[in-house]
């Protein structure tokens, strides 16, 4: 069971990085337009 | 469009407006634009408007926000006039407002993401905490050693105590200031709950002991927020929905610059003392006073009165009433004393402060429940230690009351709710501008409302079109294209005329001339047209309506263009008066034209030539007879009365002041969401209370099990979880909530039928 002593850290590591993601994705405006965002994924890229 | 030939007379082409008050500097040599988009329903019009945006280019930036119906423009500084912009918007079929810069990042914004922040971090730590639990729980009954327990329950500690501090931040301040103030709020027993269970769980820790309530403490926190983050989001959504109209609502001005340069300019950029011109026709965009000019103006959206009255040199002006005759020079002033708007002024700062603080029915529940729980807990460690029990497990038994009773279910009764009925209320075309208006909404049995603009429609019709042979009326109506009169502008309504006479000539103040085949025609004044015989006649008839007389050849007809009452009035009000409502007007009209609104829609409670401050002395002594007064009202002079009612609501073509003080604001024409907001609102309050019940239901099934010491973690865990489910599926029976077809639906842009709305339509008409 001294197994523990590194998966439990492990994955609170894994969780932080998860929660670190979505302070980012919200810092950066990713769901001021959850509308649009739906609609966007249908559209082709423009070649620009 | 195919009457694009602008008659020559009374038409002046808008310059291109100077937007530049709009534009925000960033930094990096960039300037931003923000605009609201009316016209944009769905998808498509997302990439047709970024598309054809990006065809100009000076433009490194055009993206469209679906949700708020908004567009972020940006381009090298300089490179580009930002009317540009909106001129291209309305080739494309859009039309576009700009916002002010100042008014964008929002209080409601910055809230609503720190709480979106602190869930983030309370569900995080929940999750993993919990991921924790389980495995002491299971090995409690199991297998586990007392190391391996200490171990998990350090971890939890290590994730539950910076979690805590962070995200308990929003109640641990509110809970604060409520202390301060001498009061109790929810935000009381949540802290001390949370506070506590997290003491006891440390010490618990230290002593190798088999339970910790870690887990209980941040899931709390992590529901709670979450019903935080929906009601703040709800608040957001409709202030976004409000921001807009008021954009598409902003008013130009034709300001007069030191240089004798006259520009329009967005009102915003428009200070006191300087000099707006305002021709006829047009609603008055500032409060002012003439400094030049004579002219008739129609105040009823600011008074009530619908009789014209002169304005010369010293009169004083509103935003929001009507030039109707002539070129007017007007100077900016704040509220000056003396004036309607210095009395307004006054009246409303006196309203709001004597207005009696409503306490919601949340902290009202938390005055009730705090010092009962906090008074349980004492008892239970007082009777522990007293049949025998040592004073460390009496303090870990009151404690789990605490924690079993800590108001999850109490914290989210009441914002589900809330966010539901608001919801629906969106939906019916009704936004909010308070919280607690929907349980105020839910107390009233009184409905006061104004006349002019609130019972009948701001914008004056033709009365008598039946009356009128149709080949005069389509004449008339061709006619009336050359004016910017308001008279003229229901006249074009009504005809559906499309097509100017040509060498229509104006004569300010008096008429439209014009000659067909040799045949002279006119239109106007009853003595410019030679009518006046007919015109005494027709006033008889109906004292109320505004006169035009017509002549062609040797015709004459008298054209009466009076405020109609919205088409759904007298359905409403019996609607009302079935439910129960005592109704009753306060005007600021004459007699004759309230009269003939009340008995029309059988409201025999009538006032008319109310004063501002009548209005409040009618409404303070209804409230003193103990009646909870719902307040309906547009004008300049109900904004006192709606701050002084105990509620209030104002329709979306009410003056902005007036919009502030009401509670909640309704879109469209009708009058329907005066009823729906009731009856959503009386239907939320029910469920509101039904949610405190089953919290208390709760309460007497789980409080017994922690006086005895009967609670475990997995229990508390369970219960608090379950009693939060069962609270918020209970608010989710407000969903079907659907009012029928209540005007336009505000998820796509309202469009705003007011008279600057028209008056635009007008011009676009004219120069095509």
């Amino acid at each position: 069971m001294e197994v523990l002593v590194f998966l439990v850290p492990l994955a609170l590591a894994l969780g932080l990085l998860g929660l670190a993601g979505f302070l980012w994705s919200l810092k950066s405006g990713q769901y001021d337009d959850l509308d649009g965002a739906a609609w966007r994924i249908l559209t082709d890229d423009e070649t620009r | 469009m195919s009457s694009c030939c602008a008659p020559a007379a009374g038409v002046v082409r808008p310059a291109a407006p100077d937007l530049s008050h709009f534009v925000r500097r960033l930094q990096s040599g960039v300037e931003h634009l923000d605009l609201a988009i009316d016209g944009m329903t769905c998808a498509a019009c997302m990439s047709k408007i970024e598309r054809g945006l990006s065809d100009i280019p000076a433009i490194t930036r055009a993206r469209v926000n679906l949700t708020n119906r908004r567009l972020a423009v940006e381009w090298k500084e300089g490179a580009l006039d930002p009317a540009q912009v909106v001129e291209r918007l309305r080739e494309l079929g859009y039309r576009a407002y700009p916002f002010d810069a100042a008014s964008l990042d929002s209080e409601d914004d910055r809230a609503a993401r720190y709480v979106l922040r602190c869930l983030a971090v309370a569900a995080f730590a929940a999750m993993n905490i919990m991921l924790l639990s389980v495995s002491v729980w299971s090995g409690n009954v199991t297998d586990i050693t007392p190391e391996q327990r200490d171990f998990m329950h350090w971890f939890s500690a290590l994730i539950a105590l910076p979690a805590v501090a962070y995200a308990g931040q929003p109640f641990f301040r509110s809970a604060v200031r409520a202390i301060l103030t001498r009061n109790v709020n929810m935000d009381v027993p949540i802290t001390v709950g949370v506070l506590l269970a997290l003491g006891l769980s440390v010490f618990e820790t230290l002593h190798h002991a088999e339970h910790a309530y870690f887990d209980a403490a941040v899931m709390l926190l992590a529901f709670l927020l979450a019903g935080r983050y929906l009601e703040l989001n709800m608040r957001r959504r409709t202030r976004a929905v409000a921001a807009n109209l008021a954009a598409l609502k902003a008013d130009t001005a034709s300001k007069v610059f030191a240089d004798g340069d006259i520009r329009d300019v967005p009102v915003a950029a428009v200070d006191p003392g300087d000099i707006v011109l305002v021709r006829p026709g047009e609603r008055i965009a500032v409060d002012g006073i003439v400094i030049g000019g004579h002219s008739d103006i129609d105040q009823s959206l600011v008074t009530g009165e619908t009789l014209p009255v002169t304005a010369g040199e010293g009169t004083a002006v509103y935003a929001g009433t009507l030039n109707l005759s002539g070129l007017l020079r007007v100077r900016v002033s704040a509220a000056e004393t003396g004036t309607l708007l210095d009395d307004v002024a006054r009246l409303l700062d006196n309203a709001v402060q004597s207005r009696s603080r409503y306490v919601r029915l949340a902290d009202r529940a938390a005055r009730l429940y705090a010092p009962v729980v906090h008074l349980t807990a004492l008892l239970t460690c007082l009777g522990w230690v007293l049949i025998g029990a040592s004073w460390h497990d009496a303090i870990v038994i009151a404690i789990a009351v605490l924690i079993i009773t800590c108001p999850c279910a109490l914290g989210l009764a009441i914002p589900a709710v809330q966010v539901v009925a608001a919801g629906a209320l969106f939906r019916g075309g009704i936004l909010l501008n308070s919280g607690d208006a929907i349980e105020r909404l839910a107390a009233a049995d009184t409905v006061v409302f104004d006349k002019t603009g609130t019972l009948t429609l701001p914008e004056p019709e033709l009365a008598n079109a039946a009356a009128i042979p149709a080949d005069c009326l389509a004449l008339a109506g061709r006619l009336a294209l050359a004016s910017r009169h308001p008279l003229a502008a229901a006249l074009v309504r009504a005809s559906g005329a499309r097509e100017p006479v040509a060498g229509a000539i104006e004569e300010p103040g008096q008429g439209i001339g014009a000659e067909i085949d040799g045949v002279p025609v006119r239109l106007g004044r009853p003595s410019f047209c030679g009518a006046a015989r007919e015109a005494a006649a027709a006033a008889e008839a109906d004292p109320e309506a505004s006169l035009i007389a017509f002549a062609w050849g040797d015709r004459r007809m008298v054209l009466a263009v009076r405020q109609r009452l919205r088409p759904d009035a007298a359905a409403v009000c019996n609607r009302l008066r079935q439910q129960g409502y005592a109704l009753e007007i306060l005007s600021g009209d004459h007699g004759a034209a309230v009269e003939s609104a009340a008995r029309m829609l059988g409201i025999a409670a009538w006032r008319a030539a109310m004063t501002p401050a009548d209005k409040i002395a009618r409404i303070e002594q209804l409230k003193r007879e103990g009646r909870a007064v719902l307040m309906v009202g547009d004008g300049l002079n109900d904004a006192p009365a709606l701050a002084a009612a105990s509620v209030s609501l104002s329709p979306v073509t009410a003056t902005q002041m007036t919009q502030a003080a009401a509670d909640a604001v309704f879109l469209g024409e009708r009058l329907a969401p005066v009823a729906d907001a009731l009856a959503i609102s009386r239907k939320a309050f029910r469920l509101m209370k039904e949610n405190l019940w089953l919290a208390v239901v709760y309460n007497i099934i789980a409080v017994p099990l922690a006086i005895t010491g009967q609670v475990t973690p997995l229990i508390a865990a369970a219960a608090m979880s379950g009693s939060s489910v069962l609270v918020t599926g209970n608010a989710l029976r407000a969903a079907p909530w659907r009012t029928r077809a209540a005007g336009e639906p505000p998820a796509s842009m309202p469009a705003v039928s007011g008279p600057v709305d028209v008056a635009r339509k007008r011009v676009a008409q004219e120069v095509g």
